[in-house]
């Protein structure tokens, strides 16, 4: 249901509105124009016309290429990961037990700690001389050079899910409470077992929270280039490589070209990304309301 | 039997929880050892020649032998750099946070309640721009403050992150619970839309006023890359970057300046937590 304004108003709806909106233009709107305009140009001052030559240069880039690659793992890997873990801590919390909502509360506490208070812990934790490998080593095996090798990934994938699970499980918790518990009882009463009543209604309904927790786990994976930044600095182990780090060294180096068209084909595949799932959201939610 | 069950989920998930608080208790006891304990128990961190030996690890102690405070002293009092970059960190936090929450409850309202052409699509472009990653909005940034002659100023990191459209979804979130009820009631007494905007709606959205400035606080208070891409000038960078190096020059006192540092977050976190929770629960409410 929606108001009816009386024509008078009109010109305070829009009052109401500015303030954000011309920020946003401003900011945001309008230089992205730009942005995309030049990315045709070979110089943003006096520049010629060249089509999309520095968009194929950017693809043809070989640390352009890894950056991708390496993003496209990590958020590969970790998005489902986290999502998994998430639901699983959730449905635990929301059974009966003891100190509830102290245990929620701790899950919640990494997501208030500023990162760059914790990362001298992770630093002694994964360092070479580090905790993980002095227990590694005390049970005999060979330890790992967790920063400078592929296992670096392993941290980062760490990091991130230790960071940002709280925030999924507050939100399948409001998920798992909105579901009525009649339909549990009518299962129960049909002689549904435990994973039966698990896909047939707990995922079912847990659908559109499942969307939200999916864009969310995505923007945050995005995020974690912070953490990385305060572990690794610019130049990481390759393996950990990722886009931000290839854009904010670009940026360093001013070279605006590679920046700039980077920038853009990452915003169309987040924003593809998310039409895609909004869409497919409304689908399913059509599919299962009629 | 039950009962049973409930004991073992319980234990299950304190061990769990313990792992994800671990890093914050190490980081707070260690807080509380001196310079040398600190020194001598981690001294290979930020000795390269020594990391050679692969033998050598560090002593990661969660109870200091003796508790000292002599380094919350150092950081605080002897250090007055430190000092001075807490302060950049809270006049950059508050301007940002002040101005999103009355920018975006004014958007927010509109967003929630009435409908105008183009409104959906209009705020499908807010969600798209608060889902793009930092580097992404970036060059756009830095166009515009570039021109506008705002860099290696404050506002150059104040403005971006005002006008963020993370505050305007938030915001609508909680405002569409509203019942139009209250609203269409205060029209029939001949209320105009800005005497509604201040009478009903934001006296209603106290809980999601607060989770917003919660939220973006931690966010903001959290930043690392605008201050090293938008300001010059070392001595205007907030605790965020200070802290990030500090961690290999003087070790000695990284844990409790760690710890300074996250005080206000822990503060506002142990008497807002209902409204974070109540804030992040109502960003995946549909509609």
């Amino acid at each position: 249901m929606q108001l009816k304004i009386k024509r008078g108003e009109k010109l305070s709806i829009l009052l109401f509105l500015a303030p954000s909106l011309i920020g946003l233009l401003v900011f945001y709107i309008i230089p992205f124009g730009g942005m995309i305009f030049y990315s045709f140009f070979d110089s943003p001052i006096n520049g010629s016309f060249v089509g999309f030559k520095n968009y194929i240069e950017l693809l043809n880039n070989k640390i352009y290429r890894q950056a991708v690659y390496n993003t496209v793992i990590f958020t590969g890997i970790s998005v489902p990961l986290i999502i998994v873990i998430s639901l699983i801590l959730a449905i635990l919390l929301n059974k009966k037990v003891y100190f509830k909502h102290k245990l929620r509360t701790s899950f919640v506490v990494p997501l208030v700690v500023p990162v760059a208070s914790i990362i001298l812990f992770f630093e002694l934790f994964f360092d070479s001389n580090g905790f993980i490998n002095y227990l590694i080593s005390k049970l005999g095996l060979t330890t790992i050079d967790w920063m400078n090798s592929n296992w670096a990934m392993v941290v980062v994938i760490i990091l991130y899910i230790w960071k940002n699970v709280g925030y999924n499980i507050i939100l399948f918790l409001a998920g798992l409470q909105n579901i009525p518990k009649e339909y549990y009882e009518a299962a129960d009463i049909d002689g549904a077992g435990v994973l039966d009543k698990f896909f047939n209604i707990t995922i079912i309904y847990l659908i559109p929270t499942m969307f939200f927790v999916l864009i969310i786990s995505i923007i945050n994976s995005f995020k974690v280039f912070k953490e990385l930044y305060l572990l690794a600095g610019d130049y990481p182990h390759q393996s950990i490589y990722m886009l931000q780090h290839f854009m904010n060294n670009m940026f360093r180096k001013l070279d605006y070209h590679k920046l700039v068209t980077s920038a853009i084909l990452m915003a169309i595949v987040v924003y593809l990304l998310v039409f895609i799932l909004f869409r497919l959201q409304r689908r399913i939610n059509d599919y299962i309301g009629g | 039997m039950y009962e049973n069950k409930r004991v073992k989920l319980t234990i299950f998930l304190m061990l769990t929880a313990l792992i994800m608080l671990f890093p914050l208790m190490m980081t707070i006891t260690n807080s509380f050892m001196s310079n040398e304990e600190i020194l001598s128990s981690y001294k290979t961190l930020s000795n390269e020649s020594q990391k050679e030996d692969k033998s050598n690890f560090f002593s990661i102690k969660l109870i200091p032998e003796n508790i000292s405070i002599r380094q919350y002293y150092e950081t605080l009092i002897a250090k007055h750099k430190f000092l001075r970059m807490f302060w950049n960190s809270v006049f950059l936090v508050t301007p940002i946070v002040a101005i999103q929450v009355l920018i975006s409850s004014m958007a927010a309202f509109v967003f929630s309640k009435i409908k105008f052409k183009g409104r959906d699509i209009l705020f499908f472009t807010y969600i798209v721009i608060m889902l793009m990653p930092f580097q992404v909005t970036l060059v756009p940034n830095y166009i515009v403050l570039d021109k506008l002659g705002l860099i290696n100023n404050y506002l150059a990191i104040i403005f971006p992150g005002a006008f963020g459209a993370f505050g305007v979804f938030l915001l609508r979130q909680f405002m569409i619970t509203i019942p139009n009820e209250y609203i269409e009631a205060a029209m029939v007494d001949g209320c105009s839309l800005i005497k509604i905007f201040f009478k009903v709606i934001l006296p209603l959205s106290k809980g999601g006023i607060a989770s917003l400035a919660i939220l973006s606080f931690i966010d903001n208070w959290n930043m690392v890359e605008q201050p090293l891409i938008f300001l010059n000038d070392i001595n205007k960078y907030p605790l965020s970057i200070y802290l990030s190096k500090i961690n290999n020059m003087e070790i000695g006192i990284a844990f409790a300046a760690s710890v300074i540092y996250m005080i206000p977050m822990i503060l506002m976190f142990l008497y807002g937590e209902n409204y974070l929770i109540d804030g992040i629960s109502h960003s995946g409410i549909k509609r």
